[in-house]
């Protein structure tokens, strides 16, 4: 590609401008973008990179979801502070108990699921079986309906009414 | 039943045979899953780790799965013997390193290992040799019930079986393939597979998990979602979108050294032959390094029906009479034997004392070369 400015050299420098929602390009080389005042930062440190990238992660607030009732759990005392320290969790009932807070995190560990679809076990009381058949078909139904499978979705359709 | 007792061979997950083995070594699938009624361990006091570890040693060495289960307790063991059982794939990492009351139940074979207390109560795991999935799936499943009639575990119907990451809720179920990609790194094309992994939303590690990616060409590829998608459908798309488009990947590069690059291809395995064979002192990590090499021959040569120059002198070899591996020729097996038995671990339990590392590294050199003499 060729200087935009001198028709001559080739374009090393290729700048994006997005002013009040227009984009603009310009593909120059380094001579004239010397001559022109712009200045072409070659050697940026490694650790400017990576300090931009981490601070274009978000941060664990931005992926933490609304406060919950309590800061602290009853059964554990276990706080989200820890989370952030340990990765885990203090106890099974801290899923209810910050549900919330929980559930942006979640949904993004599991590529936008936030229910369980798959091995429930045999000994659980009969309507939480229930419930979780439920939620197992009724997302076998937006699957079907996504894939156009409007038989498979009838069936599902049929096999949900049966069971409600 | 000692470690003693299975030191001195490998375990029949890597024995080199199975489907598709001359690319995917092993499948493994592990699952996560909590007892109810307790807190996750990370907020247990070690009376509490003393008697779930009761409950499930006491489960897990009764049930009946057609093999010897032992149990072995992580927390009192010397370092040599948790480092055995990492690196025979037996528990992780994590389970060796931390800290209070836990163990792991280990069937004779192999095949089914079950850490408790490393970082949710329970973690199964069963291994099989080359792409096997759907009998892995099958087999952890009808285990997982089996311990389920015993114990309650944390269920959410919601949420699926409760742990203590989020990261592994719902069906707690990790499903990995190791696989050896030679090849790919050869014609400088990893990074296509690790786009690719990437796309597909996989995690990548090396031999031992975290941090050791470079190591011998084998890479273990995993599931990162757990929740919203069945046990089933997890193994299905390995089997059938994720495993074929890798391990196209590397036949396409095996073929490509065997068209255009020979030389490339036969200076590898060359120059790990005449190291193996006459080095006298040799680090486990140019011996896995080296001994990959002389795996993609001799898997070129069985399933490629390769034949040159390097790959000719290769199958030349023959081992020692006295080894007690007795296929004939070099085989996968034998390779994979030495890559395993020459591990820091194994190579110091089954000499009988700890080693240094000079010392280490001329024991594993004399194995290799005694291993790997020309015929006559």
């Amino acid at each position: 590609m060729q200087c935009q400015i001198c028709n001559k050299r080739t374009a090393t420098i290729h700048l994006t401008e997005i002013s009040e929602g227009v984009r603009s390009e310009m593909h120059i080389c380094e001579q004239c973008a010397t001559e022109q005042g712009i200045a072409a930062q070659s050697q940026i440190s490694i650790n400017d990179l990576l300090s931009n990238l981490l601070a274009s992660q978000p941060s664990d607030d931005e992926l933490l979801g609304a406060p919950d009732e309590v800061s602290s759990c009853p059964h554990c005392g276990f706080t989200l502070d820890r989370l952030r320290k340990d990765g885990t969790l203090g106890c099974p009932h801290d899923y209810e108990t910050f549900q919330n807070s929980l559930l942006p995190l979640i949904e993004r560990a599991h590529n936008g699921s936030s229910v369980h679809c798959g091995k429930v076990p045999t000994k659980i009381p009969k309507e939480t079986k229930k419930l979780a058949e439920l939620t197992r078909l009724r997302q076998d139904l937006e699957r079907a309906i996504h894939n156009e499978d409007y038989e498979r979705a009838a069936e599902l359709r049929d096999a949900i009414k049966q069971l409600d | 039943m000692k470690l003693s007792d299975i030191s001195n061979d490998i375990n029949d997950w890597f024995s080199g045979a199975g489907p598709l083995a001359d690319i995917v070594v092993s499948s493994r699938i592990r699952l996560a899953r909590n007892l109810a009624g307790y807190k996750f361990l990370n907020s247990c006091s070690d009376e509490e780790k003393s008697k779930i570890l009761e409950t499930l040693k006491g489960v897990l060495t009764s049930l009946d799965l057609g093999d010897d289960v032992f149990y072995f307790s992580v927390d009192d063991a010397p370092t040599l013997s948790r480092n055995f059982l990492v690196e025979r794939h037996l528990i992780s990492r994590h389970h060796a390193m931390a800290e209070g009351p836990r163990g792991v139940v280990i069937a004779r074979r192999e095949f089914f290992t079950a850490m408790v207390n490393e970082e949710d109560h329970l973690r199964l795991q069963v291994l099989k040799a080359g792409c096997q999935l759907p009998a892995c799936l099958e087999q952890i499943d009808r285990i997982d019930t089996m311990i389920e009639k015993h114990v309650d575990y944390a269920f959410s119907p919601r949420l699926g079986y409760l742990t203590a990451c989020p990261t592994n809720l719902g069906t707690g179920i990790r499903v990995s393939v190791m696989l050896h990609m030679p090849a790919l790194k050869m014609t400088d094309q990893i990074d296509k597979f690790l786009a690719a992994a990437k796309d597909m939303n996989l995690a990548v590690r090396g031999l031992f998990g975290e941090g050791s990616e470079a190591t011998s060409d084998l890479y273990q590829i995993s599931n990162q979602v757990t929740l919203g998608v069945s046990e089933r459908d997890i193994v299905s798309e390995f089997e059938k979108v994720i495993i074929p488009e890798i391990v196209d990947y590397e036949k396409a590069a095996r073929t490509q050294l065997l068209d255009n690059q020979v030389d490339i291809l036969d200076d590898k395995i060359s120059r790990a032959m005449a190291l193996l064979q006459n080095a006298h002192l040799i680090s486990s990590q140019e011996a896995l390094f080296l001994l990959s090499h002389l795996r993609l021959g001799l898997n070129m040569r069985e399933h490629m029906q390769a034949s040159t120059p390097a790959i000719e002198r290769l199958c030349a070899l023959k081992q020692q009479e006295s080894t007690p591996d007795t296929d004939a020729g070099l085989s996968i097996r034998t390779i994979n034997r030495l890559f395993m038995l020459t591990l820091p671990a194994h190579l110091q339990l089954n000499h009988g004392r700890s080693l240094g590392a000079t010392d280490r590294d001329a024991l594993r050199a004399k194995i290799i070369r005694e291993a790997l003499h020309r015929s006559s």
